[in-house]
């Protein structure tokens, strides 16, 4: 062997072989996965890695959107295109549907975060997936810091955190009974700078709303709304237009912008590097609820 | 604060490599408090989670700003003050990312440590100063070398109870070495550090100036990892077959995996596994394109010059120097179930590499005391948390290397065929 080799391998090369190896293994071993894709940046470089996992051929299986019915028409447009592009099926578990037949009920503040849930396992029952692609990332919130690559979830979809299989290796274990699923995350050890570096390296489009455009909002709870259908001024609130971007996508009644002058990806790059609030932290009013908001959501059987 | 804090993580920094590794410690040895030390001075902790923190040590009385809050994630975990489940945590300086296995250091939770060892680069266990080694970090070191991970860091934490006196770190670093002379330890590298106070993890500590090692966190960044990985022996477990239903791409028939070790080219003379037959590598794909080369830890498709059957679980490796294709297996095994121990006719699926199959336990040789090394012989089975040498018979062939020479090919997990729960981590010894 040369010497002068050093067979050098980069941090993103290193994650982005990883996480194409998990979605190779869960593709080998399920019968009928399904891609959680809602249009945001973790689910876009997701798709990005799945596409890449089975060159050349399709991904080989279809997309879910949980579809609050609070959504940013960039987003839609984005997922809509982006699938049509890759000759993808997509699955939408609308939760203005649920709301409608009754089978979820609208939360006092209107909020549709929390029920977002029952939607979701609505749908893998219905379809009978038995492995759910998830963005999550271990750096995004410290219950999800405990998480493991392969999820176990019983049969009403609940994540036991203090009965979770030891992950050794890249052995994974995906073993599970009918009506039991597994939720994948190869995203788990990318973090939020990964993801951009990543979104730079290959040149992925987004939905425009990560990069900083003007818009009329409003300042709540310290955070930026912008005004829209969901989203009305209050008594005492003004309306401004501010440069701004959005640093996650969620339920846009509930996702904050933040005040940002980056427009192009670089940019975004070093106002990441620089930032000193978690994202989650910036611009998610739902996961401010308490310490362990986000540990309760997942038990649930949340993403 | 008396460190100088570094430089916010470097937004250009896009090749930088990966170190992994694992963290162990007893309950009060200061390790969450170290990870949140570290975090805190690559600024990787963010304000808000620094406020949070700052809010519930003033709710609990703390003295301090309780670091540790940073890391146990979990409402147990808070309420009862330990760590349950291995965590992962991340940073970044510009030379290299790391992930942190944060693993609990109970007794009872050997299982984590296992789990956290088993994909590190580098194993840090932490004692203190006051008290020395105890039986944990005994265990710890040994599990580190179970496990083969390939670099061991001891931290001497506490130094600013004993005064940095330098006598302390003679003894307990003295007497660490004498000890891990005994296992398969080839890298160790001993740090006087306070985790509290920050001494000696981004810098150097003036407080310590008869100690002339790096910082913690400049050996985490330098430690020479490149040479860990078997570049030697050609392993490409065979994960999956990519063959496209198009009319665009036809006749394509790409073998889809990640190397596990060695180097593979086009025009190479392969030997594939378990069927014998041999081939030339024709291409090697990514979907940015073919390459002329691929290693550890690269994920591509192989495509072959000669059509033959092969499918998941298949081995491609080189005509003169192939793993054994073994039924019976000799292996160190770690039990991590709770509910019922290993026993000789127990029945498993095991999982090794890409390859699945199912395995009965034909013999125990011995139970191995992790604390004192001592070899029960008469050892019935194996609980929770114990290890042992055992003797595996698989229903297939498996395609394997001794753990030493391949932590990839020479790794299996046990699976309950009932539960579906994992429930060993083995170690190959030998296979035939």
């Amino acid at each position: 062997m040369s010497q002068a080799k050093p067979y050098r391998v980069s941090h993103l090369d290193a994650l982005e072989a990883e996480s194409i190896f998990v979605m190779r293994e869960v593709m080998a071993e399920f019968e009928r996965p399904v891609l959680l894709f809602s249009g945001g940046k973790d689910s876009i470089v997701m798709l990005r890695l799945a596409e890449k996992a089975f060159s050349p051929a399709r991904i080989p299986f279809p997309v879910m959107h949980v579809d609050t019915g609070h959504n940013f028409p960039e987003v839609l447009d984005y997922r809509d295109a982006r699938v049509a592009q890759l000759g993808l099926n997509l699955v939408i578990a609308s939760v203005q549907e649920a709301i409608d037949s009754g089978t979820v009920r609208e939360l006092p503040d209107g909020t549709r975060n929390r029920i977002q849930t029952p939607v979701l396992l609505a749908a893998v029952e219905k379809y009978r997936f038995d492995a759910l692609f998830g963005g999550a990332r271990r750096d995004e919130e410290k219950a999800r810091a405990k998480e493991r690559m392969f999820s176990f979830r019983d049969e009403f979809g609940q994540w036991d955190p203090k009965n979770q299989r030891p992950e050794l290796w890249s052995l994974y274990n995906g073993r599970h009974h009918p009506g039991e699923s597994i939720r994948v995350f190869p995203l788990s050890n990318w973090t939020e700078l990964d993801v951009w570096h990543y979104i730079a390296k290959e040149r992925i489009e987004l939905p425009s709303i990560y990069y900083a455009h003007d818009r009329d909002v409003v300042e709540r709870n310290g955070m930026f709304y912008a005004v829209n259908e969901f989203i009305v001024p209050r008594d005492g609130e003004t309306v401004e237009t501010r440069r701004v971007r959005y640093r996650t996508v969620g339920d846009a009644s509930q996702t904050a912008a933040v005040l940002s002058d980056a427009d192009t990806v670089e940019k975004v790059i070093d106002e990441v590097a620089a930032t000193r609030i978690t994202e989650r932290g910036a611009t998610r009013g739902d996961d401010k609820v308490s310490e362990a908001a986000m540990e309760d959501r997942k038990r649930e059987g949340y993403f | 604060m008396s460190q100088s804090v570094l430089e916010p993580e470097a937004a250009a920094a896009r090749n930088m490599d990966i170190l992994r590794f694992a963290t162990a410690g007893s309950v009060d040895d200061g390790k969450s408090t170290l990870i949140g030390r570290l975090l805190y001075d690559t600024k990787t902790i963010f304000a808000d989670q620094l406020e949070a923190v700052e809010a519930a040590s003033a709710s609990r009385g703390d003295e301090y700003t309780n670091l540790a809050l940073l890391t146990d994630g979990l409402r147990a975990e808070r309420e009862q003050g330990i760590t349950i489940d291995v965590a992962y945590r991340y940073f970044a300086t510009p030379r290299r990312k790391f992930i942190i296995a944060d693993t609990p250091g109970h007794i009872q939770y050997t299982r984590n440590m296992v789990t956290g060892a088993s994909t590190a680069d580098l194993a840090l266990i932490l004692v203190d100063a006051r008290k020395g080694l105890v039986e944990q970090s005994r265990r710890h070191a040994f599990l580190t070398s179970l496990l083969r991970v390939p670099h061991l860091v001891l931290c001497i934490n506490k130094m600013d109870l004993v005064g940095w006196d330098k006598e302390v770190y003679d003894r307990i670093a003295d007497e660490f070495t004498s000890f891990a002379a005994k296992l398969d330890i080839t890298d160790l590298t001993i740090i006087p550090i306070s985790a509290l106070e920050g001494d000696n993890i981004a810098s150097r500590s003036e407080k310590s100036p008869w100690y002339e090692g790096p910082s913690l966190l400049h050996h985490l960044e330098h430690v020479h990892i490149a040479s860990d990985r078997n570049l030697v022996d050609v392993r490409f477990p065979v994960q999956y077959v990519i063959r496209p239903q198009s009319t665009t791409v036809t006749d394509y028939r790409g073998y889809a995996g990640q190397v596990a070790s060695g180097v593979l080219k086009p025009g190479d003379d392969v030997l594939v596994l378990p069927s014998g037959m041999t081939s030339k590598i024709a291409a090697i794909d990514t979907a940015d394109g073919p390459v002329d080369e691929a290693f550890p830890p690269m994920s591509v498709t192989v495509r072959l010059t000669d059509e033959i059957d092969i499918s998941r679980g298949d081995m491609i490796c080189r005509p003169h120097n192939a793993p054994a294709v073994a039924q019976d297996i000799e292996a160190m095994v770690c039990w991590m179930d709770e509910t019922a121990p290993l026993r000789v006719g127990g029945k498993y699926t095991i999982k090794h590499t890409t390859r699945t199959a199912r395995t009965v336990v034909r013999g125990l040789q011995y139970k191995l005391d992790v604390n004192t090394l001592h070899r029960d012989e008469d050892a019935p089975e194996l609980k929770l948390n114990e290890i042992g040498r055992v003797r595996l018979r698989t229903t297939v062939p498996l395609l394997a290397d001794e753990y030493r020479r391949n932590r990839t090919t020479g790794g299996f997990i046990l699976i309950d065929e009932a539960t579906n729960r994992t429930v060993g981590a083995g170690m190959i010894i030998e296979a035939a």
